[in-house]
Order: C-alpha cells, then structure tokens, then sequence
C-alpha cells in the first residue's frame, strides 16, 4: 500500500520507509515554507540568543556585588557596587527589549508561514479535481484546512517560542555555571542523566496518549456537529436518548485520556522539580564545603545555586512544546499529503484563449473510465452544434451527469478529447472555459452573505439591475422581494429558510446572470414547484434560443423545449433525435415519455 | 465587576459538586509547597551566617540535608497538587460537556435556526476546557499566590524593611500593567476567534460549494474571499504578538529594577553592618521566590474574567427557556388511530418581519385515520413549516395541531414522536452504517438477541425494498457502509431514498413526507409509488407533493393557499375545480396539449390515445369554456 498523496492516511502505523516518505514530504513542505523568511529567522534567532546572555549576566553580577562590593564598599569605593547594579539594570533592559523584538519578529515569522500554508492548500483543494473531492469527502478536507492548521498555529505560536527560548536560556544556564563555578557544572550534568530518563518516558507515553487523545477529540467533535446540524431529524426520530449516550462515552473517553495527560503532567513537572531541588541541594553542599576552605566566595555559591535552579525553569514549558509538536507534526504530514495530491484536471501549460465561444462541444473519440475495468462511457463521439437545446434522458446511473461534467471539465475524458468550437478544453485557459461553459447542479448551493451576492457569483461585476433582471428572467423575484430583506436577506448557513426549491431558483439566476455560451443543467429543476418551474422554462425557452444547452432532468417535461434528445443507457446513447420523432417512435424515450405523461394525472 | 464576576462563577458550584474538597486540599498543598519555597532561603541564610562564617564544616550536613528534604517535600507536594484535582477537575467538565449537549438536543429547531454550529461547538469544546483549566490551576493558584505575595512580602519585610519595601514597591506597576494587559489581550484573543470562525466559515463553503465554485470558474472570488479574512486574522494576531511583547518588556524590566536597587542598597547595609551576607543571601533567594507569584497575579484575575466569559457563555445556553418542552402532566395515547388534525392553525417565524403576516394563517385540515392526504401549495406557502408542526419541530404561535383528538402539546415529544415519523427534503443522514441510519425510528430493534436481530433485518430490508434503495446491498460493506459527513457520499436520490426508508421502517402510525421522491428519475418513482402504496393504505400520512406523481399517492390533497388550506378533495376534483390548483399543479406539457387541444387544425404529435383521461377533459373544459 502506497502512502502517496492521502492514501493511507488513516493508518495508525506505518513501515520505516513510509514513515520515512512522510517525513520527508513534510520537511520539504516546512523548508518550503521557511526559505523567504529566511533574513528574519536570522534575526530573530540572533534577539533570543543575546537576550538569553544578557538575562545569564543576572546571577553573576549579583555574585559579583556581594563578593566584590562588600569589601570595597568597606574601604568607600563605591565603583564595584555601583558597576554591579547598574549592569544588572542595563542587561535587564537589554533582554526585555530583545525579548519584546523577538516576540514580535517570531510572530510574523508564523504568521507568514501560515498565510502561505493556508494559501497554498486552499489554492490546491479548488484546483483539485471533483473526482478527488468526492471520495475524500468534504469533512476531511474541512479539517485539514481548519484543525490541522490550528494545531500548525498553536505550534508556531507558542511552542517554538517556548523551544527557543527555552533551549537558549539553558544553555546559557548551563553555560554561566561552567564559567563561573565548574564544579557545580559537573552535578548538573551528573542531573542530566534522570532528567533525560524522565524527559524520554514523558516522550514515550505521551506520543501514544496524544494519539489516542487526538482520535477521542476528533469523535467529539463529529458527534456533535453532526447532532446539531442533523438536530431535525434528530428530533424527529427521538434520537436524543441514544445520542446521549453515545455522547456520554465519547465525553468519557476524551476525560479520560485527558485525564491521562494531566496524570503525565502530574509526575513529570514534579520530578523536575525534584532533580532541580536535589541538584541544588547538592550544588549547595559541595559549594559550602569548599567555602569553608575558602576556595569559594559566597556570591558565587548564590549564583551557583541560582543557576543551578533556573536552569531546570524552562523545561515545563519544554514539555508542552512537545507536545505542540507532536500534533503539528501529524497535521503537516496530512496537509502535506494533500499538497502531494496530482490535480487530475490539471490547468493548461499554454492556455488558448477564446474570447468569443459560438458554443459548438464536439466529443472525439472519447472514453470515460474511473480504472480500466470500471469504464463509464465506453468510446463515443457526438456532436452538439452551436445554438442547439438537447435533452439527456436515461435512468438513474446511466452516465447523463458524467458526459455533462465532461463537458464543463469537471473531469478530464481517460481517452479522446472534449472541443469546445475546436479548442480541447485541456488547453482552453479556465476563465475563458468558465466563461463560455457553464454548469448548475441539482445541489443549489448558496454562500453565506445576501440573495444578491449569491446572485452576482454569476457574474461578480454586474450592477444589482441586471441581478434583478435575471431573477425576474428565472421568476425568483417575487419571492425574493417577500423575503425580510428583499435582496439583501442573509441567507444564513446552509440556504437558511431558504427552501430547496428557492435555492435552486436562485442559482438558476445565477447562471442566467453569467450568460455562457454553454449552459449544463444537471437535474436543475429537480425541487421546483410546477408554476416555478413553468417560468423558469420560458425563462430558459428564451435564454437558450441562442446558446448550446444540455439538460439533464428526470421530469420529461423540460424536453418540450428540447432541439434534440440523447437517451443513454448503461453510458451508451442509444437514441438521438427530435422529441417528436423520438416520442412517435416505438423506441425506449417513445415509452418513457408515455409513462411520464401517466405520471401526471 | 469584582462582584459580579465572582457571582457569575458561582454559578459553576452545581457542577462541581463534590469535587469542591478536592479542590481545596489542592490548593492547601499548593499552598504548603509554596511556603516550603519561602523556608529554603532561611535555611540557607543559617548555612551562610553558621557554618560558612564560622568555617565550622560539620554543620553543614544537617543544614544541607534541611534544603535537600524541604526541597523532596516540596516536589511531592507539588505532585499532590495536580493529582488531586485530575479526577474531579475532568469530571466537572464532562459533566458540564453532557449536560449542554442534552439541553441542546432539547432545544426546539427554532433555536438551532438562530445559533450556527461552529458557535455551539466552541462552547462545547474550548470554553468547558477553559473552565476546568481555570479550576483546577487558575483558581487554586489565584488563591494560593495572594497568600503567597501577602506572607512572602511579610518574610521580606521582617528581614529588611526597606529592602523589602524597595521590592513591593518596584513591583506594584506588573499587577496593573499585567491586569490591563489581559484585558485588552482576551480582547483580542476573542476577536481573533471570530476573525479565524469566518475563516473557517470561507474554507467550509469553499468546500461545499466547489461544485458552484468550478461551474462558475469562481475559484479568484472565493481566494479573494478568504485571503481577505486571513489577512485581518494576520494582523489581529500580529496585533496581539504586539501586545505580548511589551508585557514582556514589564515583566523583565520591573525585577530588573527591582533586584538591581536592591543589589546597591543590600551591598551598602551589608557594609554598614547592619545587614549580614547570608541575610543578602535569603533575600535575595526569597524575592526570587515571590517573584513569580506577584509576575503571575495579573495573569490569574485575566485568567478569572475569560472563566468568567466563558461561563457566561456555557450559561447562555442552559439558562435559554425551552418553549418546546414536555407538559407537566403529559397525556399518553397507547395506540393512536392516527387522526391528524390542523384547527385554526397560526405559525409565524420568530423574525420575521412584523409588514407580513402570519405565514400559516389559519389553517384546518382533517386527516383521517389510515387516510393519504397530499399537500400542494407554491414553494414558500409554508407546506414544510406544517409538516414540522405535527412533530412539533416547532410549536404553533396560535390554534392546535391534535393526533386523535389530543393536543400534540399534551404528549411528551418522545411519545409524539414515535407515533410521527418525517421524511425531510434534504434528507440528512448520520455518519453510522445504513443499517443504523434506516433502524433510526427503531430503537427496540438495536438489541443483540437473535430475535430482535432478526426482526431488525426483516425491518430493514422491507424499508429499503419499498425505498427501492437495494443500491445500499452493493456499497463496499453492503448495509454496513458508513454513510453521511464521514463516510461514502451519495448522490441526491440515494440519500432521500434512505431517508425515506427511514421513515418507513419506523412503522409509526401517522407519516408526513416532505416531497419524498424529488430526486429520483421516473422509472425509481413509479417502483417507490407502487410500494409505498401498500404502507400508505394502512397509515395516516401528510405527503408534501409538487407533482401530479406524487399526488397520485394520495386519497385526497388539501391546497394550500395564502396561509391558509383553501380546498380539499380528490385530485381530479381539484383539477376540475381550483384554477390555483391548475395552477401549482398543471405542468407545461399539459398546457400545450391544451392549447393543441383548444386548436383541433394543429396535428397532435402522438395520437395515442394515452391521453384521453376523464381528468384532462375537465381541465380542457375549464380552458375552452
């Protein structure tokens, strides 16, 4: 099993070579990412070095006050004393101000980093095709580009800072101690040992909690969602009871392995806190003994024991930065797992232009097929001359809506080419391709903002009474003026109270209002009551009067304003002529069209 | 607003119940470790002022050994600290997490039209998250550092007045700084969470809407859309990194000062004698001791008022009426005839402006028992909105919906609801298996004896044989298939196919289908009809129809005009009777047929003779006369 792009993203364990694979292509990603930033990495690294040194300089300058000031200032030299003070005043502000800088600096490090992830795979999901779209699902990309980035975020945010700084300040710690007491350095390193067996227990158990803990957090959340976006039929098929229980468990497993992380939390802080006090209790001992011989002066046994104690500071904070990067890691390997992800409908390298489409669609030779043994559209040719209405008749899964996606390029043919007025739309450039061929789906989507906006997505710079005008043309406008807001009704998440078939008025607005050459209706009426329907066909008898036109409809009375009709059967065509020649005829539309018209008594 | 916001956070008391002693030992032991923090400067200031001083070496071990055991105490208390608090801290907000998730089951559908999901999934998840940080080390550690501050500036002053003035002095401004910082940071903390709630909002509709998005080559509008928004999320960010900066600056500036005038003043009473090296020593171990509490007390009264706020927006939700509740006494109809009755129904929506009228405005219609009656009306007459009033999705504004003659209100909705089953026009499906998605209306039938498996599987492949959905048979796992947000994705007809299965196989006794069959093609429809016949001559249902298709269903259809139900009767009487009926329901085809009809000289295209129903000679009728 390959781990290319998202497949095998759900797996919990991986071979070396794959875990291998995964780190790479998320380590390109971060590279990527980084290199422009490149000058203000440097300096933000250079702020936090010398910010640590300066805040090291602490101890030993307060050493050095009480060894060197006392007995100077006993003989009324105030100099050493004075120097003393005043450096530790100067290397405090040093660092705050260097500090301040880096935090700052940092920011926009992360923030650039991220605008440009977030860029990149919202560029990526769009350009990918429709295809990918479906068997990955929606939720799946949603989180990605939603939780995967927050965990990004957080990392970015606060963990590398804690990393750092955290990182530098022991160094310097650590650092100031051999310098000034080497001695004492030789029992923080003798520390290190338990400190470093605490840390890799603290790593072990916590990767495999983590895991856990992002799964249970992941159920939680879809579990709830799903309720309150489902709450209708949640209601209605008295699913609360149920749902509470499994709620429940869900709500436990998360407490629980939370609970688990706070348990790890519980032991770790506390046994730094005692390899800390033990160092310091064993610096304090060695130290005073070696005072009492005089080898030492008292000044520097306090800076000893304060840099002995610091030095222990940062590693909580180390603690949660790992684990920040343990779940930013996962969510790069994903994120960078859909950056892999070919486009199967690529854009062309050297687009051709066509400013004007007449709308004639030509298919050559073309086969349609998910893998070699699975063929939806075996070899066909067809042509659809310019101007021309047909009708796309054929049972449910027949390959009516997989011809139509191929012709609006929402999939690329496995074999043959799709012209649009001689042009392969592989090479047609997409806007002018979206520009000349347009496709409305039986879904009526509509994006949060006004009925107006929705409109206008048609054609983003048309002046509101040309939006009117379309709604008019598609007999949307009534309604919509007897919405609260007229054309300016939010249509809240998900349509609102906006019904099915108002949503589906509403886009076919917006599809008037773009004006193509070609126009594909998939199912576009499906929700439409029968006088909305009756305007929108008489909208459409004269919108299509100059336009190539493909409908795709279950109720056959969209043929009446057909030129042509196609019946497929198992991807096939099988008929193809004038509805009146088809309809008196004995073939299968002729007995489809019959027990439509029973339908209608 | 002190008060007020310690009022506010009382409320949590209920849901901490028990767990309150826990939180109290926490915060003694925190307390002991602190102190014991406080302690280990003395001991060292007696090892500087004894033995170092004197050079008596065998004194050092006892001292020695004191810093070493206060320092084991101090490291286990800490422990004790967090332990402690682990379980119940956890438990509060399970319990806190359970009880919003019931209250917003419970919560009537108008409620959810109000609230998007994203807001109540915030609540949910970081608010109650908050909470338990808050009471598990924000509010322990509050407590905990005040004492601190208080005994520790006490210790400081006791061994030098004016030192320890100087250092309680120096650090008065990082209370006020740190106070006033946190202010204006969860300021920005919550408009960064809106800002990054809009994102998500652009990168969900970029995803459900991709279809549009490529039909319309839209992709530059919807980037443009969410740069847009990220670019503000950017800078409010940069904004807030601005604000973190400069309380840095206080943070490591105040000490500074601090530490560096205690350092010359220290080193010039040592020299003057009144001051000895290890009483430096202590204090200077003893300021760096309190430091970090009086750092952090700015930090933990910000840290209470984003508890506060999120309490305050925990308590929005618990403390919202339900007006779609259960009565006191509920009345219990052990086997309804399945009598549904609309008498003078009135129905408006919560906002809707106050120029319109009621949408349902007046309404009586009398389904009879065992009765299928078909609801036709122009799109937004308000045919969904009287199907949800039946199951009471929402409650009538003024007369009765009644099921045999009692008041949907009288039952408990659990009852109601099992007696009502829907089939909604998008039809939703849970991310669980088919089987799971169609046994919803089913819950006896979730058992594992083989009875009852049994008697789920004859459920289950009765409802989707009459859904004509045996495509379910031939997913990857047959009927065991995740479907819905996590699983395979259907198309349009699938999923309302499932739907309807659903509400077939909960076997209730009044069905209200809400234009059921939308988007299936012809042939499915008619194999659907035929089957759903058989259910539907035993059982009450209120089918929402747009097609003469589904009327066909039907033993009668009730039109629904302005509000209100204008006739009842059977198809073709309508047909003969209602132009609004002709209206809504005559399609374009027939139409012209009339037209052709009314003009005997234009040859008809397919003479038939398929056409020549009773019901169409009415309609020509009514058009020629």
């Amino acid at each position: 099993m390959s781990v290319y792009g998202v497949q095998g993203e759900e797996r919990t364990r991986y071979t070396k070579a794959e875990s291998k694979q995964i780190r790479t292509r998320s380590l390109r990603l971060l590279g990527s990412l980084l290199r422009p930033l490149k000058a203000r990495l440097w300096l933000t690294a250079l702020a936090v070095v010398v910010s640590s040194a300066a805040q090291a300089a602490g101890p030993a300058l307060i050493a050095y006050g009480i060894d060197s000031g006392i007995p100077a200032l006993l003989a009324q030299d105030w100099f050493p004393v004075a120097f003393a003070g005043l450096a530790y005043l100067l290397s405090g502000l040093a660092g705050a101000f260097l500090i301040s800088i880096y935090i700052r600096s940092s920011a926009r490090i992360s923030q650039a980093v991220l605008i440009d992830l977030r860029t990149r795979v919202f560029l990526h999901t769009q350009k990918l095709s429709l295809e990918f779209h479906e068997s990955y699902t929606s939720g799946r990309i949603i989180s990605r580009q939603t939780s995967d980035l927050d965990a990004i975020r957080e990392l970015l945010d606060e963990g590398l800072t804690l990393l750092v700084r955290g990182v530098t300040y022991m160094v310097f710690m650590a650092g100031a101690l051999i310098i000034f007491d080497p001695p004492s350095a030789l029992v923080l390193l003798v520390a290190l040992v338990p400190l470093g067996i605490l840390t890799r227990w603290f790593q072990v158990r916590s990767q495999a909690l983590f895991r856990r803990s992002r799964v249970a957090s992941a159920k939680l959340i879809v579990q709830f969602v799903e309720t309150m976006t489902g709450i209708r039929a949640v209601q209605a098929f008295r699913k609360e009871r149920r749902n509470e229980r499994v709620f429940g468990d869900l709500v436990e497993d998360y407490r629980d392995v939370n609970a688990g992380v706070l348990r790890l939390f519980a032991v770790f802080n506390p046994g730094l806190a005692l390899i800390g006090n033990t160092a310091v209790a064993v610096v304090l001992l060695l130290g005073a003994f070696r005072v009492v011989d005089g080898a030492l002066g008292v000044g520097v046994l306090l800076a000893a024991v304060m840099y002995t104690k610091r030095f222990f500071d940062p590693m909580e904070d180390m603690a949660m930065f790992y684990n920040g990067y343990q779940s930013a890691s996962s969510a790069l390997e994903k994120i960078s797992g859909v950056l892999e992800e070919e486009p199967s409908v690529p854009d062309p390298v050297q687009p051709v232009d066509l400013w004007t489409a007449d709308g004639h669609v030509r298919f050559d030779g073309v086969e349609f097929a998910y893998t070699a043994d699975r063929v939806i559209l075996p070899r066909f040719d067809l042509d659809l001359p310019a101007g021309q209405t047909v009708a796309l008749v054929g049972s449910t899964g027949a390959g009516k809506s997989t011809l139509a996606k191929l012709i609006a390029r929402f999939y690329d043919p496995s074999d043959g080419a799709v012209t649009l007025d001689g042009v392969d739309l592989r090479d047609l450039h997409p806007k002018d391709l979206r520009r000349a061929i347009v496709m409305v789906t039986q879904e009526a989507y509509l994006f949060s903002g006004t009925v107006a906006d929705n409109i206008a997505l048609g054609r983003p710079d048309a002046p509101f009474d040309e939006i009117v005008r379309a709604a008019k043309a598609v007999g949307a406008h009534e309604f919509i003026e007897s919405l609260p807001n007229g054309y300016d009704t939010d249509v809240n998440k998900r349509g609102g109270r906006v019904s099915a078939g108002q949503r589906q008025l509403i886009s076919f607005a917006r599809a008037f209002l773009a004006n193509p050459a070609v126009l594909i209706l998939d199912e576009a009426t499906s929700s439409l009551d029968i006088p909305s329907e009756r305007l929108v066909q008489e909208g459409l008898t004269k919108l299509l009067a100059d336009r190539t036109a493909v409908i795709i409809a279950h109720r056959l009375s969209t043929v009446s304003i057909a030129d042509r009709v196609l019946v497929m059967e198992h991807g096939r065509i099988v008929e193809d002529g004038t509805p009146d020649d088809l309809i008196g005829g004995t073939g299968r539309f002729a007995a489809l069209h019959a027990a439509w018209r029973d339908s209608l008594v | 607003m002190r008060l007020g916001t310690v009022r506010a956070l009382w409320r949590l008391r209920p849901y901490v119940g028990r767990a309150l002693p826990a939180f109290i030992a926490s915060m003694v032991a925190s307390l002991s470790a602190m102190l014991i923090a406080l302690v280990i400067p003395q001991v060292l200031e007696q090892i500087v002022d004894g033995p170092l001083a004197d050079g008596d070496a065998s004194a050092i071990w006892p001292l020695t050994l004191l810093v070493f055991g206060l320092g084991v105490l101090e490291a286990v208390l800490y422990a004790v600290r967090r332990i402690l608090v682990i379980g119940p801290g956890t438990r509060v907000e399970a319990r806190m997490r359970n009880a919003l998730y019931a209250k917003l089951q419970d919560l009537p559908v108008s409620f959810h039209d109000r609230w998007p999901s994203g807001q109540l999934l915030s609540r949910a998840v970081s608010d109650l998250g908050l909470i338990r940080r808050w009471l598990s080390f924000g509010f322990v550690l509050l407590v905990v550092n005040v004492i601190v501050i208080v005994v520790g500036a006490a210790v400081l002053i006791s061994m030098n007045w004016l030192l320890g003035l100087i250092f309680l002095v120096c650090s008065l401004p990082l209370w006020w700084a740190g106070y006033r910082f946190e202010g204006r940071y969860s300021e920005m903390t919550r408009l960064s969470q809106d800002q990054s709630g809009d994102l998500a909002t652009a990168v969900e509709e970029s995803v459900h809407g991709i279809r549009v998005l490529k039909a319309f080559g839209r992709g530059k509008h919807a980037l443009g859309t969410f740069r847009a928004r990220a670019e503000r999320l950017r800078s409010t960010e940069i904004e807030k990194a601005r604000l973190d900066a400069n309380i840095w600056v206080w943070i490591m500036v105040v000490p500074a000062v601090a530490t560096a005038l205690c350092l010359v003043v220290a080193v010039w009473l040592a020299a003057n004698g009144q001051l000895s090296v290890g009483q430096v020593v202590a204090f200077f171990a003893t300021a760096a001791a309190v430091a970090w509490p009086i750092e952090s007390v700015g930090f933990l009264l910000a840290f209470a008022l984003d508890a506060r706020t999120a309490t305050d927006r925990f308590f929005d939700i618990m403390d919202e009426p339900n007006r779609v509740g259960d009565p006191e006494r509920p009345v219990s109809v052990e086997r309804p005839r399945g009598e549904l009755a609309f008498n003078d129904v009135h129905f408006r929506y919560q906002d809707s402006p106050d120029r319109f009228g009621d949408l349902l405005d007046g309404v009586d219609l009398v389904l009879e028992p065992g009765e299928t009656m078909a609801l036709v009306g122009l799109t937004g007459s308000g045919k969904t909105t009287m199907t949800a009033l039946a199951t009471r999705l929402y409650d009538v504004t003024g007369g009765s919906v009644t099921l045999d003659g009692v008041d949907v209100r009288a039952l408990t909705r659990e009852e109601l609801r099992r007696h009502i089953a829907m089939a909604f026009e998008d039809a939703t499906l849970f991310s669980a298996s088919v089987r799971e998605n169609v046994l919803l209306g089913r819950p006896e039938l979730a058992g594992d004896d083989p009875g009852t498996r049994a008697e789920a599987q004859r459920v289950l492949e009765e409802a989707l044989r009459i859904a004509q959905a045996g495509f379910a048979y031939d997913l990857p796992d047959g009927v065991d298939t995740t479907v819905g947000e996590e699983g395979m994705s259907l198309s349009g007809g699938q999923r309302q196919r499932l739907a309807l299965a659903r509400a077939v196989a909960a076997a209730p006794a009044v069905l209200v289908l809400d234009d059921p069959l939308s988007a299936l093609d012809v042939a499915t429809e008619e194999r659907v009809e035929a089957e759903l016949r058989q259910v539907l001559a035993t059982t009450t249902a209120l089918i929402v129809a747009h097609r003469p298709s589904t009327v066909a269903l039907a033993d009668r259809v009730a039109l629904l005009e302005d509000g209100r139900i204008t006739r009842v009767g059977t198809h073709s009487e309508l047909m003969r009777e209602s132009e609004h009926y002709r209206f809504v329901l005559s399609s374009l085809e027939e139409e012209r047929r009339d037209r052709e009809a009314a003009d005997p000289h234009e040859p008809r295209p397919h003479d038939d003779g398929a056409s020549a129903e009773p019901v169409l000679d009415g309609t020509q009728e009514e058009v020629a006369s």
